[in-house]
């Protein structure tokens, strides 16, 4: 781990730091009841700031997690070099993707 | 066996935050992918969500955000270590991160039940 | 049971509670195996007269590394019953989990034969951390004066009792996971020099502890501090450099770091 990945998993925790509390919230607050994917869609369907929380909260997840995931797999499995670069490229892409799929699938239509 | 010089706060806390976040990691994938149903399956997603009703997924549920506060308490108690003038305090903050986790994964738990 | 007392040069009764049971990493390089040998206990000891008993009365072929045994020079520890300590001064008592001892080679680094690791790499390390100093002046020009009171000296003064023990090195799990990361003692070494204005670039160090191997791969475990001999901490040491390259990181063009 060199300064600039340091930089970017402490820089992205600190724009999850005030996200995740928001999320906690949400959940405490969804959960009310059951849920249901109308009621989902409902609160989230539509909104520029529901698309721009989860938006952020989707591309610091995807660095944060990556760069995580690089650590650990270097520690545990001993990889390094260009294995390991490319196991948190794909780790972060995927997660880019899955996350960015699933906002645009609980916000737009 | 946890070897003899690891046992101490500062140790459990690192590897509580490891664990943690590598807990999330491998949630998350999961986790996007069924939201994404909205979109592409919105009756899979209901019957997903109708079976997430039952007991023991609930309590996976308070699991995963007992994950989730851990991993954030444990890192603003890091952030904090690492950039702010440097306390001495830190097994209280460790203990405190910990404390905070419980307190909000509890909560949940409780509006779940 | 008798055994030989080199105190009192002659023979003397010890009763069963007062032997300690004491297995020792024997062996050279990777292999080896524990020995297991039978040490009369005495009201004041401490772990390094222990081994010095078996290599004294028992078998002299015995290797093991230390000097001045009262806490200065550093060269004496090694792993007690799985934590490192300097051994001159950790008492017997202390240390043993009913009446057993185990006194191995230092975690983490190369073991030469039986109790002696090889510190070369921990030295590397200290080197490759900026430890070594670049004064800002000549011996032609005035000596800088420096204020005890100073913020940065200060600092550094809470470093640089150091003995090099590599007590730190040897309870660190990161370098276990992560040979080549440099580990507590050579990053403490480094955050002395950041803060002594006497170094010439200290922007240099920095990035010296910047690199791959630097203080980034530090997870805060604590162990270091935890062991210091000589209560330091390594761990603070560490998150102030962290602190600073961060700070150089987000506040200085590149052109400003070259």
């Amino acid at each position: 781990m060199n300064l600039g990945l340091y930089m970017a998993q402490r820089l992205s925790a600190m724009v999850m730091v005030p996200l995740v509390f928001g999320h906690l919230g949400v959940m405490i607050y969804a959960i009310q009841g059951g849920l249901t994917t109308a009621e989902i869609l409902e609160r989230t369907m539509g909104s520029l700031w529901w698309f721009l929380f989860y938006g952020c909260f989707v591309v610091a997840v995807s660095i944060h997690s990556a760069i995580g995931m690089r650590v650990i797999v270097h520690e545990v499995l001993k990889l390094r070099g260009l294995a390991l670069e490319l196991v948190m490229w794909a780790f972060g892409i995927s997660i880019l993707f899955l996350g960015a799929r699933a906002v645009m699938a609980v916000t737009m239509l | 066996m946890i070897r003899p010089h690891r046992t101490h706060p500062l140790w459990f806390a690192y590897m509580l935050h490891r664990l943690s976040g590598l807990g999330l990691a491998l949630f998350l994938p999961v986790h996007l992918y069924v939201l994404a149903m909205a979109l592409t399956r919105p009756a899979s997603l209901d019957r997903f969500l109708a079976f997430a009703d039952n007991p023991i997924v609930k309590l996976a549920e308070f699991g995963l955000v007992f994950l989730l506060a851990v991993h954030l308490f444990g890192g603003l108690r890091l952030l904090a270590l690492e950039f702010l003038p440097w306390s001495g305090r830190q097994k209280s903050a460790a203990a405190a991160a910990l404390a905070g986790a419980f307190l909000v994964s509890g909560s949940f738990l409780l509006r779940a039940v | 049971m008798y055994f030989h007392n080199p105190l009192k040069n002659d023979r003397c009764a010890v009763s069963e509670e007062d032997i300690l049971e004491v297995s020792v990493w024997r062996g050279t390089g990777d292999t080896g195996e524990y020995e297991t040998f039978q040490v009369p206990a005495r009201e004041s000891q401490t772990v390094l007269d222990v081994v010095t008993w078996i290599q004294q009365q028992i078998d002299p072929s015995l290797s093991y590394r230390y000097a001045c045994r009262v806490g200065m020079c550093g060269s004496c520890a090694m792993m007690v019953n799985g934590e490192p300590r300097w051994t001159c001064r950790t008492h017997v008592k202390k240390v043993t989990r009913d009446g057993a001892l185990q006194i191995g080679p230092l975690r983490n680094l190369p073991t030469i034969k039986d109790l002696a690791a090889d510190m070369d790499p921990f030295f590397d390390k200290w080197i490759a951390a900026g430890g070594v100093h670049t004064p800002s002046r000549s011996r032609a020009e005035p000596i800088a004066e420096v204020s005890p009171e100073d913020p940065g000296r200060v600092e550094a003064n809470k470093g640089i009792e150091c003995i090099n023990c590599s007590v730190c090195y040897a309870a660190c799990d990161t370098v276990a996971n992560t040979p080549d990361y440099l580990g507590p003692a050579a990053l403490q070494r480094a955050w002395t020099l950041y803060n002594d204005s006497k170094v010439e670039d200290r922007q240099a160090v920095l990035d010296a502890v910047s690199k791959n191997n630097g203080c980034h791969n530090c997870h805060t475990q604590g162990s270091c501090t935890q062991y210091c001999p000589n209560e330091l901490d390594p761990l603070s040491a560490i998150a102030g450099l962290k602190r600073a390259s961060a700070k150089s990181f987000l506040f200085k063009s590149k052109e400003d770091r070259q």
